[in-house]
């Protein structure tokens, strides 16, 4: 088994605030092989975004990182500092945030901003970067990309500007790209258009990609394996279809229930949808034991009491009590 | 078969996007009109729930506001249980008619007044329509409402900000409830919340539609959300109605080829790994809609006649589609 | 009682107040300078505006540490013996009195005429933010020296000492109006369109009741900060105009004037005469500041 390109062990990020301290990130594991695509999802407030911040070095004070360890092809940089996780974002870990509007500075030209970074990054002369942006800018799918470079984001719609940014993140050739929420600012048409695209990209250069996203319908279609989270910590991980088709933790049975889907031909009218009683917790109220518990249909004595490791169930690895 | 209860017949509602004058007049530029919904007629039934489906900027809740009197329409008719509210003489009865619709939105963080206790919020519409005057009534109804969407009572001390997304549109919905409306315009009111939190909404309303003989027009861009919860779906695309069906046969059989497109975006949680049309291009820029057709430019069935001529709704089977390619037997 | 105060206590505010030792001692100082004001009848030890008891044998004492002062005049006289501490107290109601309300006069024009130009839209904001810009052209003095002259003009001498200090107010209050209404009206455009206004107006509200009982309360909050900068800013004008001989009346001296009739004497070597109220007056001015910067770094959510 080759050796993962990222390794996320026992993570913690924590806020100081002045009612006490806040855990966002609780004991999270992960890692990702090379050219693999690995989807992170979970409700809002599951932690997901500031585990991909932490990564890549991008928490907002107070929020730090407070425990577990993570490594890049092998060497640690969540103790890394200033210049040094500048020069590993961007070259090593391309980034790609929700809104395309906000990615992308409206002053600069795409070109402009295109090449910047691939000579940041690149040992290349100037019109080398130049006939990359341009190439990359193909590659993604922009039309007539020698007149196009010269454009503003303004000038592009949405979807268009989403594809500017993930040109932007793959133009230091990183060997793993974060998304968080690539697609939820985007109709859906341009959706599966995006979903495509990163596809194709992580496949022909053999990028790994960690998708955050609250669609599970985007990793089911992009992933090749997903990690689940709730209230900051991650209940099961595993290959998609495992995931999707037989998950074993409650929480990932309940949200597969309350997704909805289309099955055409069936009359669907006023069919219920499977529910999870209640709402995920704060930060300031997670329950001992299992942060599920209160919700869970299936809570025994022990998931009061105890916090489950996960342990290996099938071809996923599940953090509960049901399997440990 | 049960009566409309509301009907729409050719409206349209257009916005002045134009630059300030002092600009137009040292610039010499035109006007511009955003014809954001452009000759929308059907009716909801006694009942049902309607849903109008489409992505940004199709128009649909310009449609919701239409409906409910936050814009006036420029053009065309809306009925209301046989009373016209567009162009009525009568201000009165048109109010009187009001009182029976209400509006559930989308944010739940932006629909509640941050200032107000819960209790005031839901008994608002209670005072200003004259439903409840001693606090005692007041009181006893709020608690009700409350309890009808899954709060407690103790609730109504607390601000909206101590609230979930999902516990937030519950107080939305009380306050909705509150005047006992008969019609419920549903501005895209789960898209903004947790998948786990709208299947407890979407739940919440089927029930409260069959206690409450409620009928509902349901605006949303997820066409998954709307197959759980809609009768007949009208799917729109830049400001017209391109295909109205029942639920059943929009998503057995699609006729519209942007409908088909639309299906096709949906991601495949099946993951039955079927494969999948290619989706053509981005929504055109709505202050200058393609001729004819809207849809043309991305159609793999266009002809000329779709550049030049645009097309009108017409039963094609038991659905009404607005494309020339079905009516010619070509799809 | 006691958990409503300890809720108090415990707020946000309080607490980021309590970390903030300049905040607090601002604090101490204006809650002084006011209750010195508010109290000067019973606290100053004359009353310096009773000409019956004032004696010329008392005028030019220095203050009392020196070697020629008195006890009985801590801060020395000035030339016609009036008590300068007196002087002080008197002066500072005047000068906060004046200062409070033109700002309570300019906050309530110009949050009215943001929140209507806000929601109403159309011409009627324009028109109005149209005669905001012409008068944000014009600096605040002239604008009250403005009003003031024409109120001098417009009426009989006699009745200038009763009016003089209304007017006063009327036109540092006229002077200020604009910054209330631009703030407010950026705030209830964002509010407007939000869905809880359009919620109310589906229920089917009236639009006054709309923007008094739902835009209001929301677009309040920094109107409180500009109003605490805005009493310093006031009782600065005020002070100025009554320098320049146009504020209030002589017999009713404020800071300002003390500071203008303290000025002839300077070089003539009895200084204590407008160094006191100077000093008096740069300590209310800097302690209202202060507070005010605190209210506004509170109170911004972004801060936090």
């Amino acid at each position: 088994m080759s050796e993962a390109l990222l390794e996320v062990r026992d993570l913690r990020v924590e806020f100081p605030t002045r009612r006490g301290t806040l855990v966002a990130v609780d004991g999270v594991s992960l890692s990702i092989a090379p050219g693999e695509v690995l989807g992170v999802v979970g409700e809002s407030g599951a932690g997901k975004s500031l585990t991909g911040l932490a990564i890549i070095g991008l928490l907002e004070p107070p929020g730090r990182i407070a425990g577990g360890e993570i490594r890049l092809e092998g060497a640690r940089i969540d103790n890394l500092r200033g210049e040094a996780i500048r020069r590993i974002r961007g070259r090593r870990i391309g980034v790609i945030f929700q809104d395309p509007l906000t990615s992308l500075n409206p002053l600069y030209t795409i070109g402009r901003q295109l090449t910047e970074t691939i000579l940041t990054h690149l040992d290349v002369t100037a019109a080398e970067a130049r006939e990359r942006a341009i190439a990359l800018l193909r590659e993604v799918g922009i039309p007539a990309p020698e007149s196009r470079i010269e454009h503003y984001p303004h000038q592009f719609s949405g979807g268009m500007r989403q594809r500017v940014v993930i040109a932007l993140a793959l133009c230091a050739e990183p060997r793993l790209v974060i998304a968080d929420e690539p697609t939820t600012a985007l109709d859906v048409s341009i959706q599966a258009q995006i979903i495509q695209l990163l596809k194709r990209l992580a496949r022909e250069r053999g990028t790994a990609v960690m998708l955050i996203t609250h669609d599970m319908g985007v990793i089911a279609e992009t992933a090749d394996r997903v990690a689940v989270m709730y209230a900051g910590r991650v209940v099961e991980i595993g290959p998609v279809r495992e995931v999707i088709h037989a998950p074993r933790h409650p929480y990932t049975a309940g949200l597969m229930g309350s997704i909805p889907k289309i099955r055409a031909g069936a009359a669907r009218r006023r069919e219920r949808l499977a529910q999870i009683e209640g709402a995920m917790p704060r930060l300031t109220q997670i329950p001992p034991g299992c942060a599920f518990n209160p919700r869970c249909p299936k809570r025994m004595e022990r998931c009061l009491a105890e916090r489950p490791a996960p342990v290996a169930a099938g071809a996923n690895r599940v953090a509960c009590w049901l399997y440990g | 078969m049960a009566s409309a209860l509301l009907r729409l017949q050719e409206v349209g509602r257009d916005f002045d996007v134009s630059r300030p004058w002092l600009n137009r007049l040292l610039e010499g530029l035109p006007r511009e009109i955003l014809r954001a919904v452009d000759g929308v007629s059907f009716e909801v039934r006694r009942g049902e729930t309607l849903a109008l489906v489409g992505e940004s900027g199709c128009g649909k809740s310009t449609v919701a506001r239409l409906i409910v009197g936050l814009y006036e329409p420029s053009r065309g008719r809306i009925e209301f249980d046989g009373v016209t509210l567009t162009g009525a003489r009568d201000r009165a009865e048109v109010r009187r008619v009001r009182r029976r619709m209400q509006m559930i939105f989308q944010d739940p963080y932006a629909s509640l007044n941050p200032r107000w206790r819960v209790r005031e919020v839901i008994a608002e519409p209670l005072r200003v329509l004259g439903l409840a005057t001693s606090t005692s009534e007041i009181e006893a109804r709020v608690a009700e409402l409350l309890a009808q969407v899954g709060l407690a009572p103790e609730d109504a001390d607390k601000y909206p900000h101590e609230f979930s997304g999902g516990q937030r549109q519950r107080i939305s919905i009380a306050r909705a409830l509150a005047g006992r409306p008969e019609f419920l315009v549903c501005d895209e009111p789960t898209s903004a919340l947790d998948v786990s939190v709208q299947a407890q909404i979407l739940n919440l309303m089927t029930d409260l539609q069959e206690r409450l003989g409620l009928t509902y027009l349901f605006i949303s861009h997820n066409l998954a959300v709307v197959s759980h919860i809609a009768d007949r779906i009208g799917v729109m695309y830049l400001g017209r109605i391109v295909e109205l069906a029942t639920a059943e046969r929009l998503f057995s059989r699609p006729r519209h080829p942007y409908t088909r497109m639309l299906l096709d975006a949906v991601p495949d949680l099946e993951m039955t790994g079927k494969a999948r049309t290619p989706v053509a291009g981005e929504v055109p820029n709505p202050l200058a809609p393609p001729p004819g057709c809207a849809f043309h430019p991305r159609c793999p069935h266009a002809t000329e006649r779709c550049r030049l001529e645009r097309p009108a709704m017409r039963a094609a089977g038991e659905a009404q589609v607005a494309c020339h390619a079905v009516e010619e037997g070509r799809i | 009682m006691h958990r409503a105060l300890a809720r108090l206590w415990d707020h946000d505010l309080a607490w980021s107040f309590r970390r903030s030792p300049v905040t607090v001692a601002a604090a101490v100082v204006a809650l002084a300078c006011v209750a010195g004001a508010v109290g000067a009848p019973w606290l100053a030890p004359y009353n310096p505006f009773d000409a019956a008891s004032l004696s010329l044998d008392n005028a030019f004492l220095p203050p009392a540490w020196t070697a020629e002062g008195r006890a009985a005049f801590p801060l020395g006289t000035d030339d016609q013996g009036r008590d300068v501490l007196s002087t002080i107290l008197y002066g500072a109601r005047i000068s906060l009195g004046v200062g409070v309300a033109a700002v309570l006069l300019a906050l309530v024009l110009g949050v009215s005429a943001g929140l209507i130009a806000g929601y109403v839209g159309g011409r009627t904001d324009a028109i109005l933010m149209r005669i905001a810009d012409v008068q944000l052209s014009f600096p605040a003095i002239l604008i009250a020296l403005l009003i003031d002259g024409v109120a001098r003009v417009a009426l009989p001498d006699d009745r200038h000492g009763e009016i003089a200090i209304p007017v006063l107010i009327l036109s540092i209050g006229i002077s200020g109006w604009v910054q209330y209404a631009r703030t407010v009206r950026g705030s209830t455009l964002v509010e407007r369109n939000k869905e809880y206004v359009q919620a109310a107006r589906v229920i089917g509200r009236h639009p006054l009741a709309i923007m008094i009982h739902h835009v209001l309360p929301n677009v309040t909050g920094p109107v409180l900060v500009i109003a605490t900068i805005h009493i310093a800013t006031a009782i600065i004008t005020e002070a100025t105009l009554s320098f320049l001989g146009v504020g209030v009346p002589p017999t009713r001296p404020s800071l300002g004037t003390l500071i203008r009739v303290g000025n002839d004497f300077l070089f003539s070597g009895e200084w204590w005469i407008t160094v006191f109220p100077g000093a008096a007056l740069v300590m209310l001015v800097l302690s209202v500041n202060l507070l005010g910067d605190w209210l506004r770094d509170a109170l911004n959510p972004k801060l936090r």
